[in-house]
């Protein structure tokens, strides 16, 4: 088992070389760079700036050197966690934002997970209990629907309806207004649980409806096993014979979706946390990208996919703890 | 006697046996059983249809701009008025503006009555790209028919909406193809050569594979250049759409080969000496191509998706070319959909489209295997 996670982790250093190396060749594709933007905004205001000054910024910045010049002075740091600066911010550390931000990402995905799951499976489990009822067919198209629905499309109909109907304020972001910058206490909880329950919601919907639509496939093919119609045969409860025998054994592919799941959870958020206005790694490689802040939206991205492969590694390894069938060799 | 009335009996007997379908037909006859699915498969024809005949059945195009009515409502099309039953037609508009708020205000204008003209001669477009006519399926000769309220540039909404599925409904189309062409010929190849080809292959696929996908479609995006003519843009929307996803149909392709080399009939087939491009254009492909078009037509709904968020982002499709993204950034913030809750429309569409397409694909899934229970 050691030397499995071991191997896995050893292939994973040269295919983050080339990620590294293929994001950046993507992030230096659109013509120009961040001080073009920066003097046209700047412009844009009324004001000018000297050819002196683009020249002292293009040079601090390192934008004029080559490509592979600009790679290395990326990569270099990368063991030390310096990942360079962000040009918008005011030139901090790429890692001081992403240590800021990816907590909260991380948060909403962790609770997301946790929704879906707790929500998913035991309307999966009712769902092939009971095959072809009405609520079987209710929540089947249910399901549907939930995979149909765009999150950011439900993260604005959340918005409406929870702003019109209900009278509940502005539900964008994770605190209210006087808790951004308050120091932690549990009345910020209690305002963040407020306001964390939108973006669950609007990221859970989807992922409940496949783990409903998976747990029932996989419990109905389990229950047609014949160890169940043994299980039944000598007499044990119904309930025993479903939720010890079947839903046991139906659990290793939920298991496993899950792990792959929550990194996808992480980058899936992009787009609802830009709606929504959350303090994720979303909206912040979102404003990188339009601003050309390449070494900033170099590192988010790149994060994402260490994520990812991270996030597949370890559902590899608590599948082979859940089923002793598999085997690593 | 007696033998002749057998005889004739047995002919019967065999005619009235059930006959030996073809694969095709098992198929088209597990995909009708399939209710859900025969819906959807009507519901995407209709799709198609309402995008190809588009300038046709809009009312106006979409350089057609009416500042003097900005976001107005939706109006109903009615067939009764107080003296009953009459030809169709919509009630006008009243604008006024509040005078607090400076926001546009339009009621019912009972006085103006709008009958609607049946293949109406309206704005020139071009029908289907191929010849100019000025003939709508309707239109109203005085007053305005905005049938779903029109958006922020007094362009109608239900025109933008037809003519805007055309661009979304064509890059779903496009994107899954893409990926199907690439996949099936890597997947092909990888399968079928084996070794260190295989191998090298199977690293790339890793590689996309390991990267996130809405980051990657948005990155993509970003990087597509500024000052690009909005045809360019398209096309390369349709390259980031089917950037990440055949690897997928790679990986099945490849499994499926792998499986299928192994029959007797690819034996039979080298034992006659086929070379092995025939082998795998007529007994290899053939078999695949089933599974490859569900896989395929399972990847449209995120298409749309994919599509709708970049544009939704303002990363996507540009003016003057819209698509069903493009036009719910009106839609962006409470306040707009608050007080114009018609430019959510769009979303409908979204909506119903990703629906009838996951439809269709669950039915030809279960309809690509026609042999199993």
């Amino acid at each position: 088992m050691f030397n499995y996670i071991l191997r896995r982790i050893v292939v994973m250093i040269p295919v983050l070389i080339f990620i590294s190396m293929f994001i950046f060749f993507i992030i230096q594709l659109p013509p120009g760079n961040y001080l073009d933007s920066y003097v046209a905004l700047v412009s844009s205001q009324g004001e000018t700036i000297s050819g002196e000054r683009v020249a002292k910024l293009e040079k601090r910045y390192g934008l004029n050197q080559p490509v592979y010049v600009k790679y290395w002075k990326w990569v270099k740091g990368f063991i030390f966690l310096d990942f360079g600066n962000s040009f918008q911010y005011d030139n901090a550390s790429v890692w001081s934002i992403i240590k800021e931000y990816i907590g909260f990402s991380i948060l909403i995905a962790g609770s997301t997970q946790i929704f879906m799951i707790v929500v998913g499976i035991p309307i999966g489990i009712y769902s092939a209990t009971h095959q072809y009822s009405f609520g079987d067919y209710f929540w089947t198209v249910l399901g549907f629907i939930g995979l149909s629905i765009p999150n950011f499309m439900l993260a604005l109909i959340l918005m409406y309806v929870g702003y019109f109907v209900f009278g509940l304020p502005s539900l964008g972001g994770l605190f209210s207004e006087q808790y951004v910058t308050a120091p932690w206490s549990i009345a910020k909880f209690i305002d963040l649980l407020e306001h964390l329950w939108i973006p669950v919601v609007v990221l859970g919907t989807s992922g409940t409806a496949s783990v409903i639509r998976t747990m029932r496939a996989n419990l109905l093919d389990v229950l047609n096993m014949q160890y169940i119609s043994t299980a039944r045969a000598k007499g044990l409860k119904e309930n025993v014979v479903i939720y010890k025998h079947a839903v046991r054994n139906a659990l290793h592919v939920i298991i496993m979706w899950a792990g792959m799941r929550l990194p996808q959870l992480i980058s899936g958020s992009t787009v609802v946390s830009i709606v929504l206005s959350l303090p994720t790694l979303g909206p912040i490689i979102y404003s990188a990208l339009k601003s050309q802040d390449m070494y900033l939206a170099g590192t988010v991205l790149l994060f994402q996919c260490i994520l990812l492969l991270v996030g597949n590694l370890i559902a590899d390894i608590v599948l082979g703890f859940v089923d002793p069938r598999i085997q690593y060799n | 006697m007696k033998t002749e009335t057998t005889n004739y009996n047995v002919i019967d007997e065999i005619e009235e046996s059930p006959q030996i379908l073809s694969r095709r037909q098992l198929m088209w006859r597990k995909f009708k059983r399939n209710k859900l699915g025969v819906i959807g498969g009507i519901v995407v024809i209709l799709f198609y249809l309402m995008v190809i005949f588009g300038g046709f059945i809009s009312p106006y195009t979409l350089e057609q701009k009416d500042y003097s009515h900005i976001t107005a409502p939706p109006r109903m099309i009615h067939i009764f008025d107080e003296d009953g039953l009459t030809a169709p037609f919509v009630y006008g508009y009243k604008a006024s503006m509040d005078p607090e708020t400076l926001q546009r205000m339009y009621e019912l204008d009972k006085n103006q009555k709008c009958y609607i003209d049946f293949l109406h001669k309206g704005e020139e477009y071009k029908f289907m790209g191929l010849f100019k006519t000025n003939l709508h399926l309707f239109g109203v000769n005085e007053g305005q028919i905005y049938l779903l309220g029109t958006d922020e540039n007094g362009g109608d909404l239900l025109t933008h909406i037809i003519l805007g599925g055309r661009v979304s409904l064509s890059i779903s189309l496009l994107g899954p193809l893409i990926s199907l062409i690439i996949g099936s010929i890597l997947g092909t190849v990888s399968g079928y050569v084996g070794g260190v080809v295989d191998n090298i292959i199977q690293r790339v696929i890793e590689f996309f594979k390991s990267f996130p996908r809405i980051p990657l479609w948005l990155t993509l995006a970003a990087a597509l250049p500024a000052h690009w003519s909005s045809l360019r843009i398209y096309i390369g929307i349709v390259v980031i759409l089917a950037f990440l996803g055949w690897t997928g149909l790679a990986r099945m392709v490849r499994g499926k080969i792998m499986s299928l080399r192994e029959e007797d009939f690819v034996a039979a087939a080298v034992a006659s000496g086929s070379t092995g491009w025939w082998i795998v254009r007529k007994h290899l492909i053939p078999n695949a191509m089933s599974q490859l078009i569900v896989s395929a037509t399972l990847s449209i709904p995120s298409m749309i998706l994919g599509e709708a968020s970049l544009s939704f982002l303002g990363l996507g499709i540009r003016a003057p070319m819209t698509s069903w993204g493009v036009l719910l950034q009106e839609a962006q913030n409470v306040r707009s959909i608050a007080l114009h809750p018609w430019l959510f429309t769009p979303a409908l569409f979204i909506i119903v489209a990703i629906l009838v397409f996951n439809f269709l694909g669950d039915g030809l899934r279960d309809a690509a295997d026609p042999f199993s229970s």
